[in-house]
């Protein structure tokens, strides 16, 4: 499924923002994702499998709040990075 | 041909100031992470190629870069420092931040250190390509009890800084905690000990307490064996490793400026010699120059007395702070000074502080300021 990076986030795709991940959750699209970009988890998933503050994750617009989420074929998956802190 | 690099840490990205050995001509390389916080950044001395960069872009998680051509191209870690995941049930921690990086022993290639926020000690045996956890300072069943709760926190949260390894002894360790104290191992990191006797805190109701401190900035000397200076924040002192015991030496600074600061910078080969900036810790902490009029504070008798070292500096209005990571030396002789402001200013002195020159102006807000000689 296409899932829609963050611009802080676009280095690890050589700067596209749009990718593709396969998982039948969103833990296993995040596990996916890092496969394919070693080290991208980890910038918005904490240590302790929390989503990162001001981290958010929509499927399909709707904005999931755990790693539990199902996602299926088709689905769009959006990460937003909020840009706040001067 | 040997090189000088200056790496200067921002809170908007890592510049290298580099010039030869003559320290004559400077030229500079960056911005690299180019709007990412860098916290610290030092170059390996044992091989004068490797640097590893504590960087962290806005809300997205901390990790370690890594440079094998000292600062031209970078690798994320592998494996960033991390908290062991917590048992279920139970409050986990997140690093927030990497505060600082140390490089082991000299006997000891490729082994790191890193301090984070909240305070918690990472080793790396691969040269900052992976990172564990340093079981017997996060674990330690008084970690807690040391390193206090929210309430104890600087508002930036609590740090693990001042990682230093004993240049005579690669399993003596000694490291700093904001808030917490000195504290030291001397079997590689599996147990700690609190180091803080002779030390004042004027902020626990306990005038003797055994941990609680806030050191700013601990230095262990790299020639001379059991020397070890602290900038704390309160006050500046020494302690001689046969006395067990630290001696507040800023006692000896002039009154009207006292002997509160952030960063504390050595000698690299005479014991007696070391510097300072203080900074106004009255009333409300303004963290400025005092008066206005900065000014480096250098020794010559190991504390007994201090000199104001302060030609070439801005006369008056100058405002600026400067942080624990941000003022350090060169090995060169005479020993070459270098401080970064807030105000996003370098500034070196090439005669150990007689004089002072503006190396560059208009960065981001000065983090760090790391010299190194480059292979």
């Amino acid at each position: 499924m296409k899932v829609v990076l963050p611009t802080p986030l676009a280095a690890y795709a050589a700067g596209r923002r749009e990718v593709e991940a396969t998982g039948a959750t969103l833990a296993e699209l995040l596990a996916d994702l890092d496969r394919q970009y070693p080290g991208i988890r980890f910038r918005v998933i904490d240590e302790q499998d929390a989503i990162r503050p001001h981290i958010k994750f929509f499927l399909n617009r709707e904005m999931a709040r755990s790693l539990a989420a199902g996602v299926a074929l088709g689905d769009e998956v959006l990460i937003v990075a909020a840009l706040s802190g001067g | 041909m040997p090189r000088l690099a200056v790496l200067v840490g921002t809170r908007k990205g890592l510049f290298v100031l580099k010039s030869g050995l003559d320290r004559r001509r400077w030229s500079m390389e960056g911005p690299h992470f180019l709007g990412e916080v860098v916290n610290h950044a030092v170059l390996d001395p044992r091989d004068g190629r490797t640097v590893l960069a504590a960087v962290r872009a806005g809300h997205l998680g901390p990790t370690v870069y890594r440079s094998a051509d000292a600062g031209r191209t970078w690798r994320e870690a592998r494996v960033p420092p991390a908290f062991a995941k917590a048992a279920p049930g139970e409050a986990g921690e997140s690093v927030s931040h990497v505060f600082w990086l140390a490089p082991g022993h000299a006997s000891e290639p490729g082994r790191w250190y890193a301090g984070t926020s909240p305070q918690g000690l990472f080793a790396s045996d691969d040269g900052g390509e992976s990172w564990r956890g340093v079981d017997g300072f996060n674990a330690h069943p008084d970690r807690r009890k040391w390193i206090g709760g929210p309430q104890d926190a600087p508002p930036d949260g609590g740090t693990l800084h001042s990682i230093n390894v004993d240049p005579f002894d690669a399993s003596h360790i000694y490291i700093g905690l904001s808030g917490g104290g000195t504290f030291e191992s001397r079997d590689r990191g599996a147990s700690w000990t609190p180091l803080n006797r002779g030390c004042a805190a004027d902020f626990l109701p306990d005038p003797d307490a055994e941990f609680g401190h806030d050191p700013h900035c601990i230095r262990v000397h790299p020639a001379a064996r059991g020397v070890v200076y602290q900038q704390n924040h309160c006050g500046i002192y020494r302690l001689d490793r046969a006395a067990s015991r630290w001696v507040r030496i800023g006692a000896n600074m002039p009154k009207e400026i006292g002997d509160i600061g952030f960063p504390m910078v050595l000698h690299p080969r005479d014991p007696a010699k070391a510097w300072v900036f203080p900074m106004d810790g009255t009333t409300v902490w303004p963290r400025t120059p005092i008066g206005g009029r900065p000014a480096v504070y250098g020794t010559s008798d190991g504390g007994r007395s201090w000199k104001r070292l302060d030609r070439g500096l801005p006369k008056g209005q100058a405002w600026f702070t400067v942080k624990r990571q941000a003022m350090g030396a060169d090995t060169l002789d005479p020993v070459g000074l270098y401080f970064g402001t807030t105000g996003g200013e370098v500034w070196s002195s090439f005669d150990e502080g007689a004089r002072w020159h503006c190396l560059c102006l208009h960065l981001p807000h000065v983090y760090c300021v790391e010299a190194a000689t480059a292979a």
